[in-house]
């Protein structure tokens, strides 16, 4: 909950209006039950309960709420922009191998280096059972699936290490299957493309 | 005859047998109900240890507790076991004690196959529980992801517990479903119309239809993991044809309706109950039963959404998320027609209402950040983190477990006959909800912060200490609360004083009897005119006792009820139910064998058991009716009526239809898998299709023809029609699998075996099924004389001819197509 990338920002400002409705609603269903409870007994109208407050009501709200995920679901997909960095992401028991498309044949292991500020692709895909990559401060989690490649979109707002995950359980080393997130500035980054230490 | 009298009578005639031997001869729906009950409550206390161990380790970071091995069983096991060996055994133990109850008749539709599903429950459950006190339990998690479950990241025999045992216990959810639904649809008191149906009826109606549909699909994956584990057959290798994501849609095909499997009969409890504690009628019946109806259906469209995150295309991400978000609409209905409910009537504060407080509290929670994660952008984050872990506590002990205490609590004075005197649940509610609470609201944040569901342990420094600490002592608190429960239960049991007969001024049938129940349930059947029968007629029990109703006569000196047309409620025909017996508990524990040689891979037994199984199987069928025509019986009024072995629908015809419905989702399933692998597996196409030839072709087709049309003749020139038929289908099954030699060496080739094997099992069941009633014409017994008995074997034909039709033309397409 500490985003560092504009899709995990997305993701957290959806949150707290989430909370916030939700709180909302806990109240008032709270409110009712009081209300029913000390109201004293006599027919109600069936029609305001079940077909307003039980059919009406909820459909309103999840009818804007269904339409404000579905526009942030598409800003978060992967489109073509022009500054787009391509990294491959292989996961397996119980590590990850990262490589890159500006410099074929490098491969990292446990550190995904990006340049900041810039959108990055990261093709995942699993050596053998399925996994999920998941920085958490810069974006959702998508799986890794053997035989099977996903896109995920991710942009780190400023340099700086951030920690990634593995968060589909697989098996014994599960806890300590974690991997760093290196966000280089336009200088590292070059560097780094060029095969110097950062 | 006076009411005493009666009683004796008809005790001697439905009583279960004294002593130890009553335990496993028992086919009374009360014994069994409350056998699957004590056994769902050992499952519960069993869970509830291991999520103290889970609790335990994750109280502190760096804890040294349990290691990542144990812990990963650990987890498993809560899992497996609070959902396959608690909340699905417990609500068919509430369905069947209460529904013939409920629906005033005297036994469940089939009561040896109650006994059969309660031993198959035991013998699996035993299994699972024997794994756990060796230290082989499965490890990969409660959903069994491949290829970890598989035999790459699963050598050992762990995993084959899973599937073998929770298949072996997922005999007694089908069995159990078809009976609840054959049992709502036609044994009900005369004039109980579906419009007059008790609510809980109709819930566990919309469930056990559920179950008949949604387990399928979990059962198939578990065969083909099996296969795959046992014979490598790779059904979710991707390298061969495979893929992982098939079990994924399999398992949540399974899954996600189990959520509803769960939450249904809760609701149905609640919908029962809270009008009584209001002292009130139920609001909006009507929209109630539209809304379970409408849940169930709906929640077979949203299982995508617990992969959202495998790589789903983002038009089926936003049919699934509109879909799960659709679902909260039927919930809301109900919950706001049960608010009106509460304002309507004048609420009073037993015990179990303020269970239902908490399920309120509780559920709202639950069913609101269920809308969030519904919504893909945020599952994306809190996916598989411990905001899921709080979500679904919240959605299953608040619409389970609380509605299901609430449910102790008022039924108890049924079981019991007894009033609830000791006040010791009080003080165990002031426990457990807000130990709940304690311990799952602040889990919801700790996900958010990253904190990953499944990690055995974590450092320090993240925030999440003071979380879990906080967790760890309320889960504590919460599991004093239960204990508290469990000795308030005992000890009413007990030793509280006896209690009135309908202490809570209910109107629904099952307090028109003395409590504890007789074992015949009503010395007479009631003729119902309304919902709420003791509320008009407060008199009622009096005058069942009295034999004022149907079938109050012992006599004839057997197990007699009636069976109703499913709209009206009018008496159809009477139904005579088998005597206590040793049967059903012989014949789980020869079905036992069957899945024991599958585990320890001893396969000299498989065959030997499943031939058991058969013999067991004929002979409980053969000793069913008799072989004199008695032609119509007086009931006590109206009409006179014939018994069920004379009549072309007997209960075995319905209770067939039904089993064929599972069944065929089976089936569905497999062409389902067989599809997804063909257009969405990497490694397709294989290396080649079989092209089975004309000969393959002309052989099914006039086989099917035959097959079909052989039952439809005079009974002798059938079967000579009917047995080439079968065999010319047999024949054209076997020709394509000598195309496919190897099993193991693509996928394709492995789902041929399967679909080929599905066909040949069932044209050897319409073989046998012919046969057998063919042996019982001869015998001279009336039910496949005069009766439904060659409907039922015709069904089982047509059925098996479909599917070989189906299965040879599924594996001849995509040679024929390429």
């Amino acid at each position: 909950m500490h985003p560092a990338g504009p899709a995990a920002a997305i993701i957290a400002t959806l949150w707290w209006v989430l909370l916030i409705g939700a709180t909302a609603i806990f109240l008032l269903v709270a409110g009712l039950i009081a209300w029913a409870w000390r109201r004293p007994p006599g027919e109600v109208q069936e029609r305001r309960f079940v077909v307003w407050l039980g059919l009406a009501f909820p459909l309103a709200v999840l009818a804007a709420l269904l339409a404000y995920g579905l526009v942030i679901g598409e800003r978060l997909l992967p489109r073509a922009t022009p500054d787009l960095v391509e990294v491959r992401a292989e996961a397996r028991q119980w590590d990850w191998r990262f490589g890159y498309a500006d410099a074929p044949g490098r491969v990292t292991e446990n550190q995904l280096h990006i340049p900041a500020g810039r959108p990055v692709d990261v093709a995942i895909s699993s050596a053998d059972v399925v996994h999920s990559f998941w920085v958490p401060r810069l974006a959702g989690k998508l799986d890794a699936v053997p035989g099977h490649v996903n896109v995920l979109r991710i942009e780190a707002d400023r340099p700086g290490r951030y920690e990634g995950l593995n968060a589909e359980y697989n098996g014994p080393g599960y806890r300590d299957h974690r991997f760093t997130v290196i966000a280089h500035d336009a200088e590292g980054w070059q560097a780094f493309l060029r095969g110097e230490r950062p | 005859m006076n009411a005493l009298r009666r009683h004796r009578a008809l005790s001697r005639i439905w009583a279960s047998e004294p002593g130890l031997r009553g335990w496993f001869t028992t086919v009374n729906h009360t014994d069994l109900g409350r056998m699957f009950l004590a056994v769902a409550i050992f499952f519960f206390i069993v869970g509830g240890i291991l999520a103290m161990l889970i609790r335990a380790q994750l109280a502190s970071p760096r804890s040294a507790f349990l290691g990542p091995d144990h812990y990963n069983q650990i987890f498993t096991m809560h899992g497996t076991i609070m959902m396959f060996l608690f909340a699905i055994p417990f609500f068919e133990g509430l369905a069947v004690y209460l529904l013939p109850k409920m629906l005033g008749t005297r036994d469940l539709a089939f009561p040896r196959l109650t006994a059969y599903g309660f031993w198959c429950y035991v013998f699996g459950g035993s299994m699972m529980i024997f794994s756990l006190l060796a230290g082989v339990a499965p490890d990969s998690g409660w959903f069994m992801y491949p290829p970890l479950s598989s035999t790459i990241g699963a050598p050992g025999i762990n995993s084959d517990f899973w599937l073998i045992g929770i298949t072996f216990v997922e005999i007694s959810a089908i069995s159990a479903a078809v009976e609840i639904t054959v049992t709502v649809l036609r044994y009900r008191a005369p004039g109980m119309s579906l419009s007059r149906m008790p609510i809980f009826a109709w819930y566990a109606l919309v469930t056990a239809v559920m179950i008949l549909t949604g387990f399928p699909p979990l059962i198939l994956g578990s065969i083909l993991l099996e296969l795959e584990r046992a014979f490598d057959m790779p059904f979710f290798q991707v390298a061969a044809g495979g893929d992982a994501l098939l079990w994924q849609h399999l398992f949540w095909l399974f899954g996600h309706p189990e959520v509803y499997i769960i939450f249904l009969p809760a609701a149905g409890a609640i919908s029962t109950i809270l009008p009584v504690m209001a002292r009130t009628r139920l609001m909006g019946y009507g929209w109630v039963v539209a809304a379970a109806v409408s849940l169930g259906v709906l929640s077979f469209g949203l299982w995508v959404h617990h992969m959202f995150t495998t790589g789903i295309p983002h038009m089926g991400l936003a049919f699934f998320s509109a879909a799960s978000t659709l679902v909260a609409v039927p919930t809301a209905v109900q919950i706001f027609a049960w608010i009106g409910t509460l304002s309507k009537g004048r609420p009073s504060l037993h015990l179990p209402m303020l269970w239902l407080l908490a399920f309120f509290a509780t559920f709202v929670i639950g069913g609101l950040t269920g809308v969030m994660v519904a919504i893909v952008p945020f599952d994306w984050q809190a996916h598989d983190t411990y905001f899921i872990v709080a979500h679904l506590h919240y959605v299953l002990v608040g619409g389970f477990v609380f509605p299901m205490l609430a449910a102790l609590y008022y039924w108890m004075p049924h079981f019991t006959g007894r009033k609830t005197y000791f006040k010791l649940g009080n003080t165990a509610f002031w426990l457990i909800v807000p130990g709940f609470h304690g311990t799952f609201l602040l889990l919801h944040w700790a996900g958010l912060l990253g904190m990953r569901r499944r990690i055995d342990t974590y450092e320090s420094g993240q925030g999440w200490e003071a979380i879990n600490l906080i967790a760890s002592i309320s889960g504590f608190v919460m599991s004093i609360g239960f204990a508290l429960v469990l000795i308030d239960v005992v000890i009413n049991a007990a030793v509280a004083i006896r209690g009135s007969r309908d202490p809570w001024k209910a109107g629904t049938l099952e307090w028109a009897m003395p409590t504890p129940s007789a074992p015949y349930n009503f010395a007479s059947l009631p003729q119902v005119t309304s919902r709420e029968p003791l509320y008009d007629a407060p008199d009622l029990p009096v005058r069942l006792a009295r034999g004022e109703g149907y079938l109050g006569d012992p006599s004839r000196g057997r197990r007699e009820t009636l069976s109703v047309e499913i709209a009206t409620g009018a008496p159809r025909y009477i139904t005579v139910f088998p005597g206590n017996t040793v049967l059903p508990m012989l014949m789980s524990a020869v079905t036992g064998l069957f899945f024991l040689g599958m585990l320890l891979k001893t396969y000299w037994l498989v065959p030997i058991s499943a031939i058991g199984v058969i013999c067991c199987a004929l002979y409980w069928a053969w000793s069913l009716g008799g072989t004199t025509r008695e032609g119509a019986l007086p009931v006590g009024h109206g009409p006179e009526l014939l018994t069920a072995g004379e009549v072309a629908d007997p209960p075995g015809w319905w209770g067939s239809i039904f089993l064929l419905l599972a069944n065929g989702t089976f089936f569905g399933s497999l062409l389902f898998g067989y599809v997804f692998l063909w257009t969405i597996a990497p490694n397709w196409p294989p290396p080649r299709y079989a092209e089975p030839g004309l000969d393959v072709a002309l052989a099914a087709l006039a086989g099917a023809g035959l097959a079909a049309l052989g039952p439809r003749l005079r009974p002798s020139t059938g079967l000579l029609l009917l047995l080439p038929g079968l065999g010319g289908l047999a024949w054209a099954g076997i020709r394509i699998l000598a195309r496919v030699p190897d099993p193991t060496a693509h996928a394709y080739d492995a789902t041929l075996w399967v679909l080929m094997g599905y066909a040949l099992l069932h044209l050897a069941v319409a073989l046998v099924m012919a046969l057998f009633v063919a042996a019982r014409r001869r015998a001279g017994h009336i039910g496949a004389i005069a009766g439904g008995e060659p409907r039922i074997a015709r069904l089982w034909s047509d059925y098996a001819v479909l599917i070989s039709g189906i299965a040879v033309l599924a594996a001849a397409l995509p040679g024929w197509l390429t």
